[in-house]
């Protein structure tokens, strides 16, 4: 065997390794987004209420969420059950442990940006939908929220690319996702390889979220 | 009919927006409110359609005592009831005809307003309404591309869709250049006399006031100090309406 042959084997192998990795940190990717975001706009409801005890809550839970690492929550989220309550999960629990850790970091995230715009709205908008007769979901839905989407969707850019990057932090509790799967064949190769293969990987897969993400932009600013 | 039967209004911290308001408005009249700002012009115009509330007295429209109303009956009395504010508050990231469209969404069944999808019949009369205010060339362009003038048109358009018995305007010209503003008065003259739509104005513009309304209210700290045809008003009485505030504070 030659030395070039055996290296385009392993590279070959390496990119088949991966691949099947960033199948799942695909998954982790778009199961997070398809959850926080809805979720992140219920939180954001809950931020704003007038009832103190439910602002006050969400407020706690936002804090708490921005202000530990994401790594720390996946481990609570992952072990806590074990370690506090002494219940025996399932192995697969691990991929749910990761799901849940994301989801409901991301939704504190987002739920300060979809703050950050509904309150940026001015006032004339709920005194125009009122007179007009709007119910209070005809003036959300209709049309406080189709403008504070194309107000927000940069900032929403900005955390989806962070995501994209940070379900290598599935890592922490050895979930088979991409990075994972990078640190394994690094070691066992002994190669900076896989680590960069890795690492155009990732680029690539936010270069994609960002052209998306500017093509979605430049659609909902038409007509200017 | 307007009916104001000793209106006030106080607000939690005792500050007297309105005292003892009597007035009775006929369906088709043409009325300015004039006034010091912070008189209570604004509030006044603003119980007609509930967006103020008042605390004592009775104000009833076509017999329907305002403060009686709530949640889906306020919604639907506010649809005979359009309003013009100053700072126009179209959706200035869409087309004119699309803020047009939003008159309707109140009447819409729900699965045809969650998707914003309007037939037909709809999208004639908001053009229809475009045409009226002379702004129909401007239906597929950005409201933030027109001026300040075309934009309070759109707004009217808008008001026009929902087919409105009253017009309230809340200075609706204080942002608009003097030629513009004689058009956009002229669009409201118009608008008052050809679809026999009661229009409540306040207004800034003394001169605009008495040139193009029937009838001028003039108030002064909470109270109507003048109420009469616009061609009585003379100096005296924009005295009393403008200065005496002044005067008792010297």
């Amino acid at each position: 065997m030659t030395q070039t042959g055996g290296l385009t084997v392993a590279l070959s192998q390496i990119v088949i390794q991966l691949l099947e990795g960033l199948g799942v940190s695909v998954q982790i990717f778009a199961i997070t987004l398809l959850f926080s975001l809805p979720l992140g706009l219920v939180i954001a409801f809950g931020r704003m209420s007038k009832n103190g005890t439910i602002s006050g809550l969400t407020k706690v839970y936002i804090s708490i969420m921005r202000g530990t690492p994401l790594m720390l929550q996946l481990f609570v989220v992952y072990y806590g059950p074990y370690y506090l309550f002494n219940l025996k999960l399932n192995p697969t629990y691990r991929n749910s442990a990761v799901y849940i850790g994301f989801i409901i970091n991301y939704a504190a995230y987002f739920a300060e940006i979809y703050r950050s715009g509904i309150q940026s709205m001015p006032v004339g908008q709920y005194e125009a939908a009122d007179i007009l007769g709007y119910s209070r979901a005809q003036t959300f839905f209709r049309i406080i929220l189709p403008q504070v989407i194309k107000r927000i969707l940069p900032s929403v850019t900005n955390e989806v690319i962070t995501l994209v990057k940070d379900t290598s932090l599935a890592f922490s509790i050895s979930v088979m996702e991409m990075f994972t799967k990078a640190k394994a064949l690094s070691s066992s190769q002994t190669s900076m390889t896989p680590l960069i293969v890795a690492g155009v990987f990732y680029y690539v897969f936010n270069f994609i979220v960002a052209l998306i993400m500017d093509k979605a932009e430049k659609k909902l600013d038409y007509y200017k | 009919m307007i009916k104001f039967e000793d209106v006030g209004k106080k607000y939690p911290n005792g500050y007297e927006g309105l005292k003892h308001i009597n007035l009775e408005i006929e369906q088709g009249e043409f009325v300015a409110i004039i006034g010091l700002s912070g008189a209570g012009k604004s509030t006044l115009i603003r119980t007609i359609n509930r967006m103020h509330d008042v605390t004592s007295g009775s104000l009833t429209v076509d017999g329907t005592d305002v403060m009686s109303l709530s949640g889906r009956s306020l919604r639907r009395f506010r649809r005979k009831i359009g309003m013009i504010f100053q700072s126009f508050n179209l959706i200035t990231r869409t087309t004119v005809i699309k803020n047009v469209l939003t008159a309707f969404v109140p009447d819409m069944p729900w699965h045809r307003s969650l998707f914003g999808i309007y037939n037909e019949n709809e999208k004639m009369k908001a053009l229809e309404a475009l045409d009226k205010v002379g702004i129909l060339e401007k239906a597929f362009v950005r409201a933030d591309q027109l001026s300040g003038g075309q934009q309070q048109r759109v707004a009217l358009a808008r008001t026009l869709a929902q087919n409105p018995q009253i017009i309230l305007a809340d200075e609706p010209v204080a942002a608009l250049d003097p030629v513009t503003a004689n058009q956009v008065m002229d669009d409201f003259k118009r608008i008052n006399q050809d679809m026999k739509i009661s229009i409540l104005i306040n207004i800034h513009h003394v001169d605009l006031a008495l040139k193009y309304c029937t009838r001028v209210i003039g108030i002064r700290a909470g109270e109507i100090v003048y109420d009469g045809p616009s061609d009585k008003v003379d100096k005296e009485i924009l005295d009393k309406i403008y200065m005496g505030g002044q005067e008792e504070e010297v």
